[in-house]
């Protein structure tokens, strides 16, 4: 896994530096670039998140009887009706707030979505998830080929990373997408003040502007730089807005108060990525409470708050949230009252255009069942992951899919907008 | 300072963390043959590092109280970084580092399940200080250069893996796959070479490979402590086959064993995946990213040959390395500064290179975490993405911004030691670039550090000038994308 993201990183560098145009197109590019209000915010929860505990079938005996210290009792989901199978589904106790807006009808739940032969290697396939390709784990990223379909030069902060390493979703040919992990800490700092540290800062950008011909992995490590210091001074004005809610105060409702900062300020990014651990739930995982309670607390008063915050300004109907994680986990519980690595998962899609409600259906967890696989042990997949991409690229979006999936996955694609 | 010899400057950026002025009076008159002998056969180094800490003359260490690396996870933080700056075994702690990244193990699920105290003890604890088996990181520090075989035999046993991944609950009614599955797709022959049946048989293999507790066991008390136990009543005693070679005659079944017997399980399996061929090739392209280059691929000749070693000296390590940094792949001028460095060893570089009069190793923690490699915390079991993967424009304004407040620490030192070459801009460039050596400059950024030299005035010289312009120059040079090589 490694080595292969290397390679492709060695084979780009040497093209990655034209996504970042110079400081005074900035404003003009971000402004002349189609219809800049559409944002996409994906989140990734990595570990591989227990769908079967976020979307619960409260009323699948087998539920209970292959989770006996994990399992939700029916009495405590957050009941969101059945499915067109008619199965009945409840939601985390922990997510009250994703609950509200799936009563509000903008929150898609799509279940069991995934890809045959699922990967239960957490770097495969969350790496499959970022190429779009179930056949390869290693080559650029389905958000970076679309990132590559827009006109030239490119603003630099057209994509806003959260977190600190690039994400193969994100990586492309052509386009280097800057990682501001911690956006109050994202300044230029100096031995000096006054002007000695402002005739360093302007040395810095200089040396990084250096274009390193013929030393293409130098002129990579340049453009991060350079993308650095040509991003503070937006960056700033994304950290200096006030919310209209209160975000939970944890690393992701930082990133998310962040992202909503750079939108409500008119920064001009298109796609926001963030990320979320924790998901790798082996042992004692816990039911209602515990640590994957936590887990879905964070997501879902995180997700909740920036939601509500970004249709305070106004701005709900221009902005999608995606959220996904690189498979679901085995049905049983393991004997540490945790769950090992499965296969199909559970993505959500909210925004004020979504239409939201149940897509798909839920597997029978009974032994036998055809909705299962590997022995009965784990989620067979129903929905392609890759059908949400496309509907998410053609109609949310505005680009074809057909060429950044390479192949045309909107064919059954849930109709969530 | 004498004149420095390029593969020495080399060997020492890749086996050591970078020179200090000291360091290059050691090693200005040896041979490369010399020098890779005084890396390697480290035992010849006297073993003091950890004794120094505290001493004048040295980088500092701060704590809130009492200084207590074994039971506090940031004072084990700190004193892992004295010893990358200050070891005079430099190369036992690279290794260290590389065995940290390949069992990649992090605290905080520790700390979830066992406390702060226990949690820094199974990572960090030296042995001899407390009771209990010496921690983790100890672990790779011993088998730094040791048997490979050995060491993943004592990786499975080490209390932090067991509570990592899970082992400490597999058990014969509940199979635990999640070490199972990591020894083979991360620890030795790499995805593409088992099965998901393989994962099933492996779990089982090491049901029963548990935790015990002291007795009177409490996660507060420093003395307390878990250790491995072989649990005979919970190993599933049933035959396992795998889908590749176990045993010397081709056999791929680990017969059924009776309850007591049936650790050897465990023995089999660790020691065939040591032995197996992928797992020899797959070590071989991970050294040569971790010592020869990062922007090449894996030569395939290094490969066989580094894969040959391995094997045929029965996974000892010492002559893997040694293979390495005296073969032709290692030594060629096109492999210097072919490396991304790793944030810990920028860091260190930079403290070494720079100076550390009064700069508290404390201040290194924040900025680590900025830049992706807290230690003790990797962002999963597969380790850091290493190579371009460090590099964004969050990472990279980390370490722009650490260079400023190691450069701001010692503004004083530097222009004092600079003085003698500070009679023209160009002197001055001249010395800090021999100082700290990154990979070649172009014109225009050299012309960008003259010109920032000169941009308060014309250069007189002065103790202010000098004071002022010294740190900055050493902060740009630092933050340069140049020194991020290595």
């Amino acid at each position: 896994m490694g080595i292969s993201r290397r390679l492709f990183i060695r084979n780009s560098v040497a093209t990655v530096t034209i996504g970042l145009a110079a400081p005074d197109f900035l404003t003009a590019i971000a402004q002349a670039q189609g219809n800049p209000s559409r944002r996409l915010v994906v989140i990734y929860l990595g570990g591989g998140n227990d769908a079967l505990n976020t979307l619960i079938p409260y009323q699948d005996q087998s539920y209970y009887s292959r989770r006996p210290t994990i399992a939700v009792p029916a009495g405590q989901v957050l009941q969101v009706g059945s499915d067109t199978g008619g199965r009945a589904l409840g939601l985390h106790p922990r997510m009250g707030g994703l609950r509200n807006i799936f009563n509000e009808g903008r929150l898609a739940l799509v279940q069991r979505s995934g890809y045959p032969n699922s990967s239960r290697s957490h770097f495969e396939a969350t790496d499959i998830w970022g190429t779009a390709n179930p056949q390869t784990s290693s080559g650029s990223g389905w958000l970076g080929r679309y990132l590559d379909t827009l006109p030239r030069p490119l603003d630099a902060l057209t994509a806003w990373n959260t977190s600190g390493e690039t994400p193969r979703a994100l990586l492309s040919g052509t386009t280097g997408v800057p990682a501001i992990p911690n956006a109050t800490t994202y300044i230029y700092a100096s031995p000096n003040r006054g002007s000695a540290a402002a005739e360093e800062r302007t040395a810095a950008q200089a040396m990084a502007s250096n274009p390193a011909a013929g030393r293409p992995h130098l002129a990579f490590v340049n453009s991060t730089s350079r993308g650095a210091i040509e991003t503070l001074d937006r960056v700033a004005q994304a950290t200096s807005y006030t919310p209209s809610v209160v975000y939970p105060n944890n690393g992701f409702g930082l990133s998310l108060r962040t992202v909503a900062g750079a939108i409500v300020r008119g920064v001009g990014s298109r796609v926001f990525w963030v990320q979320t651990g924790g998901f790798d739930t082996h042992s004692q995982q816990g039911g209602p409470g515990g640590a994957y309670g936590n887990l879905m607390g964070t997501l879902s008063d995180g997700v909740s708050a920036f939601y509500t915050d970004v249709r305070n300004q106004g701005l709900a109907n221009d902005t999608t949230v995606v959220v996904f994680s690189e498979f679901g986990r085995r049905i049983s519980e393991n004997g540490s009252g945790g769950t090992d690595h499965g296969a199909a998962g559970l993505m959500l899609v909210l925004g004020g255009m979504v239409r939201g409600g149940l897509y798909g259906t839920a597997a029978s967890l009974a032994p036998g069942s055809p909705s299962l696989e590997n022995n009965s042990g784990d989620v067979r997949y129903e929905t392609d992951f890759r059908s949400v991409y496309a509907r998410l690229l053609d109609q949310w979006l505005g680009v074809n899919s057909v060429p950044i999936l390479n192949g045309d996955f909107r064919a059954g694609a849930p109709a969530i907008f | 300072m004498a004149q420095i010899n390029p593969d020495i400057d080399h060997l020492l950026r890749r086996a050591g963390f970078g020179m200090s002025p000291a360091d290059a009076d050691t090693f200005g008159d040896m041979s490369t043959t010399a020098a890779v002998a005084h890396l390697v056969d480290y035992e010849g180094r006297p073993d003091d590092v950890d004794a120094r800490i505290g001493r004048p003359d040295h980088a500092q260490v701060s704590s809130r109280d009492l200084f207590s690396p074994d039971i506090d996870i940031d004072d084990a933080r700190q004193r892992w970084m004295f010893r990358m700056v200050h070891s005079r075994r430099p190369l036992q702690e690279r290794m260290a580092m590389f065995w940290h990244n390949h069992f990649a193990t992090a605290y905080s699920k520790l700390v979830a399940d066992s406390g702060a105290l226990q949690a820094t003890k199974m990572l960090a604890a030296k042995p001899g200080v407390l009771r209990g088996p010496q921690g983790q990181l100890e672990l790779f520090r011993q088998y730094a250069l040791g048997n490979y075989r050995d060491l993943l035999l004592e990786v499975a046993q080490d209390p932090a893996m067991l509570v990592w991944l899970d082992g400490k609950t597999n058990t014969r009614a509940k199979p635990q796959e999640n070490f199972g599955r990591e020894v083979m797709e991360l620890f030795t022959v790499g995805v593409g070479n088992y099965t998901e049946s393989d994962v099933y048989a492996a779990a089982r293999v090491f049901t029963g490979w548990n935790l015990r507790k002291s007795e009177g066991y409490s996660r507060e008390d420093m003395n307390a402590y878990q250790e491995f136990v072989y649990n005979a009543s919970e190993h599933e005693t049933s035959a396992k086959t795998f889908s590749f070679r176990i045993y010397g005659n081709g056999s791929q079944t680990i017969a059924a064993r009776s309850e007591s017997a049936g650790m050897q399980d465990g023995i089999d399996l660790i020691t065939a995946l040591a032995v197996h061929p992928e797992t020899a090739r797959r070590m071989a392209r991970k050294l040569w990213s971790f010592f020869v280059s990062e922007i090449h691929p894996p030569d395939a000749g290094f490969v066989e040959s580094t894969a040959a070693v391995y094997l045929s000296n029965g996974t000892e390590m010492r002559p893997v390395v040694r293979h390495i940094l005296t073969s032709p792949w290692f030594n060629n001028p096109a492999m210097r500064y072919a490396r991304y460095s790793w944030p810990a060893e920028f860091v260190a570089r930079a403290i070494k290179e720079v100076g550390w009069q009064g700069f508290s190793l404390d201040k290194v923690r924040t900025p680590l975490a900025n830049m992706g490699m807290l230690l003790f915390e990797p962002p999963n079991v597969g380790g850091w993405p290493p190579g371009a993967n460090w590099f964004s424009t969050g990472t990279m304004l980390a370490r722009s911004n650490f260079a400023a407040t190691l450069a701001a620490s010692q503004k004083e030192t530097l222009a004092v030691s600079l003085e003698p070459d500070a009679r023209t801009p160009q002197a001055l460039l001249a010395a800090m670039v021999d100082r700290l050596r990154p990979a070649p400059f172009d014109t225009a950024p050299q012309q960008a550090m003259l010109s920032y030299l000169l941009a308060g005035g014309a250069w007189t010289g002065s103790a202010e000038q000098l004071n002022t312009r010294a740190a900055g120059l050493a902060r740009l040079l630092v933050a340069s994308s140049e020194y991020q090589f290595v």
